[in-house]
C-alpha cells in the first residue's frame, strides 16, 4: 500500500451529514471483479443525470473543485453498507484526504485499508474549513499526519485525532496480512488449543453443494 | 473476578496476539462469503501467491445477484454471471463449501449461516456484508468486514481488531400485539440516530428481547448496523439450543450438551459495566414506518410526516428537507394516507418462517388492493421456501394476489431482476431506505411484515392493530 506522510491538496466540501456508502457506489457496479475504475463512479446519482451527463448542480461538478483531493463532509461519513467499494471511488477520484467530525465504523476502517487519511475534526472547525473552502477559490489545505495537522496558507492550524496503531498502517503503508502471517505459530497454536470446542458437525449428505445439490 | 460483558467474553477467548497499545490479532471462527464482495479479495490473494488458510471454515453462497424467477434459465444480466462464475472457480479451487443457487440450501448468507447451523453461540464470524450483525442473535460476535478484510481473513482465519465500547440496549415490558421485533429495532433506532451506536458492539436484553422467537431476535440483531453499532448480540438461552438442537452443522448427542454447557456461561456478569445504555419500554412502542432516507427517519404508524422546523439542528433541518423532497412526501401528512405502489416481503431483516406464516395469516381470504402494481414474497432461503411450501403459505399468498419467489436479496438492494421503479412508493421489509437503494429515485418505507401486508390488502399504509394480529409473534 502506498504510504501517506504529507499531502497539500484542493478542499472540495460536500455539504450532507450520514452520506451512506449507497451513495458513493450504487448497487449496479456491485458487479465489477476488480477494484479499478470506480473514480467515475463516485457519487453516481449525484453526480450524473440521465445518459451520464454531469450534473450542474452538484458540488464536485462545478469547475473550481476541479482536481480537489481533499474531501470535506459531515457527521457519520460512509454509514450503511459494508462495500469497499466505496473508498476505492473516493481513491480513485483522487481523494487522499477526507476531514469530517465521524465516520462509521467499516468505512472508517476500509480507509486504512487503501491509503485513505480519514481525519476527524470537532464539528465547529470543519465548519470553519467549510467557510473558507467555499469562500475562497482553490482553498488548499496541508495535511501532516506525523504532526497531526492540517493547515491552510492563512495560517489556520489544527490538530486531528487519529489512533497511533492507525498511525503507524498509514505512514508505513503496512501490508496488513503480510504482518498478520508473521504470526503464523501463534495462529498454528490458537487452533490447536481450541480444536476441542470448535468443531462443527459435518453433515455427511452436504459436502460441495453445486448443481442442485 | 471482576464482572465482564458478553461481548469482553467472546473477545477474550479470541485473542491470538495482542502487543500493548496495538490493535489484536483475533481468531475468526466462520468466515461467510458471498458473490458480491469476494471476487478481489480472491483476486487479491491470488496476486501473492497466498492460499485459503481454512476452506472448511470458510462457506460460501450466491444471494446478491441472482434471479428469484425461474432457475432453470439461462441468466440474462451477464455481469452477474461473470460474478457467479467468479464465486464458483474460487470456490473450486480453494476447496470452499458453496451453495450455488441451484443448491437446496441456498438462501440470503445471514439467514442460511442460523438456519444450516453454521452459526453457533460463542463463536467470532465475518463476512463481507454489514448485515452480519445478524448472527449475534445467538450470542455471536459478528460483524460485517470490507474486502480487503476479507482477504486477509482467507489468507490467517483472523482479523487486525482494536476492542470496540459496549452499548446495554434494555427493552422492558412486553409486546403489545401487532408490534414485532422490527417496530422494536426501528424504535431504537430511532432513539439513538443512525450513527449512534459508532464504535460500540451492541448487547440487547430486557423482557422483550427475551420473549422473541430466534427469528425476531435475529431481526433485531439484523439492523443493529443501522444505529450505527458493528454488531449487536443477545445472550443464548432455551430459545436459542432448542432452535440450534438437529441443524446440519451443529455437534450432535454428547457434543450437544457439552456445547450447551459452555453455551450457557456466555452471558453478561453481573455488575458488568457497559460504556453506554439505552432503556425502552416496548409498552410505548407502535408499528413504525420510515418516512425518509435513513431507517433512523422514523416515525408511528399514526403519527405524521414531521416539519423539517420541527428539528433544532440545523443539519437535520437540511436533511429532513432533502429527504422529504426525495420521498415526494409533504410535512404534516399522516402515515396511514400515504399510498403504496409496490410491497417487497423478504430480505436477511425479514423473510424467515415466522415473518412468513404472520404476513399470511394476515392476509388469508383477503386480496391486494387494485392500486398495488407488484407484491412480492422472497422468502429468505429455499429452505424457508420449502418448509412454508409445506404448511401451505404459498398457496395462501399466490390466493391474495402475491408473487411467490425463490431465495435471495431481492428487492432489497435491487441487483437482480427485482427492481423499485423510478418514484414508485414501497412498503418493504428490508432494512435501508437509503436513496436509490431499491432503485434508481425508488422511495422506501421500511415496516414490519405484517404492516407490508396490511399495507399490500389496503393500499396505503394502515395500522396493522385494526387486523387480526392474534398470530403476530
Ligand atoms: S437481503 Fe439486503 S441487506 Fe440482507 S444481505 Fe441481501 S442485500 Fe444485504
Amino acid at each position: 500500500m502506498q504510504p501517506f506522510t504529507t499531502h497539500t491538496g484542493m478542499g472540495a466540501p460536500v455539504d450532507r451529514v450520514n452520506v451512506d456508502t449507497d451513495q458513493m457506489v450504487p448497487k449496479q457496479f456491485l458487479k465489477a471483479l476488480t477494484r479499478e475504475g470506480f473514480g467515475r463512479i463516485l457519487f453516481y446519482d449525484w453526480r450524473y443525470l440521465p445518459g451520464e451527463k454531469p450534473n450542474p448542480e452538484f458540488v464536485l461538478n462545478f469547475p473550481r473543485y476541479k482536481g480537489a483531493s481533499v474531501l470535506l463532509t459531515r457527521a457519520n461519513f460512509g454509514c450503511g453498507s459494508s462495500r469497499e467499494h466505496a473508498p476505492w471511488g473516493v481513491k480513485d477520484y483522487g481523494f487522499r484526504v477526507i476531514i469530517a467530525p465521524s465516520y462509521a465504523d467499516i468505512f472508517y476502517n476500509n480507509c486504512f485499508k487503501n491509503g485513505i487519511l480519514p481525519a476527524t475534526l470537532p464539528e465547529d472547525q470543519v465548519d470553519e474549513l467549510f467557510k473558507r473552502t467555499e469562500k475562497e477559490e482553490g482553498y488548499s489545505l496541508t495535511v501532516n499526519l506525523p504532526n497531526q495537522t492540517i493547515a491552510d496558507k492563512h495560517g489556520l492550524i489544527l490538530q486531528f485525532e487519529i489512533a497511533p496503531s492507525r498511525k503507524e498502517v498509514l505512514l508505513k503503508g503496512l501490508d496488513d496480512i503480510g504482518t498478520s502471517l508473521q504470526h503464523g505459530a501463534e495462529i498454528t497454536a490458537y487452533e490447536k488449543a481450541h480444536a476441542a470446542t470448535a468443531t462443527m458437525y459435518e453433515p455427511l449428505d452436504i459436502k460441495y453443494y453445486s448443481n442442485g445439490r | 473476578m471482576t464482572p465482564k460483558t458478553l461481548y469482553q467474553k467472546i473477545w477474550d477467548s479470541h485473542v491470538v496476539h495482542e502487543s500493548p497499545g496495538q490493535p489484536a490479532l483475533i481468531y475468526i471462527d466462520r468466515h461467510l462469503i458471498h458473490e458480491g464482495t469476494s471476487p478481489q479479495a480472491f483476486a487479491g490473494l491470488r496476486a501473492e501467491g497466498r492460499k485459503v488458510r481454512r476452506p472448511d471454515l470458510t462457506f460460501a453462497v450466491m444471494d446478491h445477484s441472482v434471479p428469484t424467477t425461474d432457475r432453470t434459465l439461462p441468466i440474462i444480466d451477464q455481469d452477474a454471471k461473470l460474478q457467479f462464475e467468479a464465486l464458483e472457480k474460487n470456490c473450486r479451487e480453494s476447496g470452499v463449501r458453496l451453495f450455488d443457487m441451484n443448491s437446496r440450501h441456498q438462501g440470503i448468507v445471514h439467514i442460511i449461516g442460523p438456519e444450516l447451523g453454521i452459526t453457533q453461540p460463542g463463536q467470532s464470524i465475518v463476512c463481507g456484508d454489514s448485515h452480519t450483525s445478524t448472527h449475534g442473535a445467538f450470542g455471536t460476535l459478528a460483524f460485517g468486514i470490507g474486502t480487503s478484510e476479507v482477504e486477509h481473513v482467507l489468507a490467517t482465519q483472523c482479523l487486525v481488531q482494536s476492542r470496540s465500547k459496549t452499548l446495554h440496549i434494555v427493552v422492558h415490558g412486553k409486546r403489545p400485539k401487532g408490534v414485532t421485533a422490527k417496530d422494536i429495532i426501528l424504535a431504537i433506532i430511532g432513539k439513538i440516530g443512525i450513527g449512534g451506536g459508532n464504535g460500540h458492539v451492541a448487547e440487547y436484553a430486557g423482557e422483550a428481547i427475551r420473549s422473541l422467537s430466534m427469528d425476531g431476535r435475529m431481526t433485531v440483531c439484523n439492523m443493529t448496523i443501522e444505529g450505527g453499532a458493528r454488531a449487536g448480540m443477545i445472550a443464548p438461552d432455551e430459545t436459542t439450543f432448542a432452535y440450534l438442537e438437529g441443524r446440519p452443522f451443529v455437534p450432535r448427542g454428547k457434543a450437544f450438551q457439552e456445547a450447551i454447557e459452555r453455551w450457557k456461561q456466555l452471558h453478561s456478569d453481573d455488575g458488568a459495566k457497559f460504556d453506554m445504555t439505552v432503556e425502552l419500554h416496548a409498552e410505548q412502542v407502535a408499528p413504525q414506518v420510515t418516512w425518509g432516507t435513513n431507517p433512523g427517519m422514523v416515525t408511528s404508524v399514526t403519527e405524521r410526516v414531521p416539519d423539517p422546523h420541527s428539528f433544532k439542528d440545523l443539519n437535520d433541518q437540511k436533511a429532513t428537507e432533502s429527504a422529504l423532497k426525495y420521498m415526494g412526501l409533504k410535512p404534516g401528512t399522516p402515515i396511514v394516507d400515504i399510498p403504496v405502489d409496490r410491497v417487497f416481503i423478504g430480505s436477511c431483516t425479514n423473510s424467515r418462517l415466522d415473518d412468513l406464516r404472520a404476513a399470511a395469516h394476515l392476509v388469508a381470504g383477503k386480496h391486494v388492493a387494485k392500486n398495488i402494481k407488484q407484491a412480492l414474497i422472497v422468502p429468505g432461503s429455499r429452505g424457508i421456501k420449502a418448509a412454508a411450501e409445506k404448511e401451505g403459505l404459498d398457496k395462501i399468498f399466490r390466493e391474495a394476489g402475491f408473487e411467490w419467489r425463490d431465495a435471495g436479496c431481492s428487492m432489497c438492494i435491487g441487483m437482480n431482476a427485482d427492481v423499485l421503479p423510478p418514484h414508485e412508493r414501497s412498503a418493504s421489509t428490508s432494512n435501508r431506505n437509503f436513496e436509490g437503494r431499491q432503485g434508481k429515485d425508488s422511495r422506501t418505507h421500511l415496516v414490519s411484515p405484517v404492516m407490508a401486508a396490511a399495507a399490500a390488502i389496503a393500499g396505503h399504509f394502515v395500522d396493522v392493530r385494526q387486523f387480526d394480529v392474534t398470530s403476530v409473534e
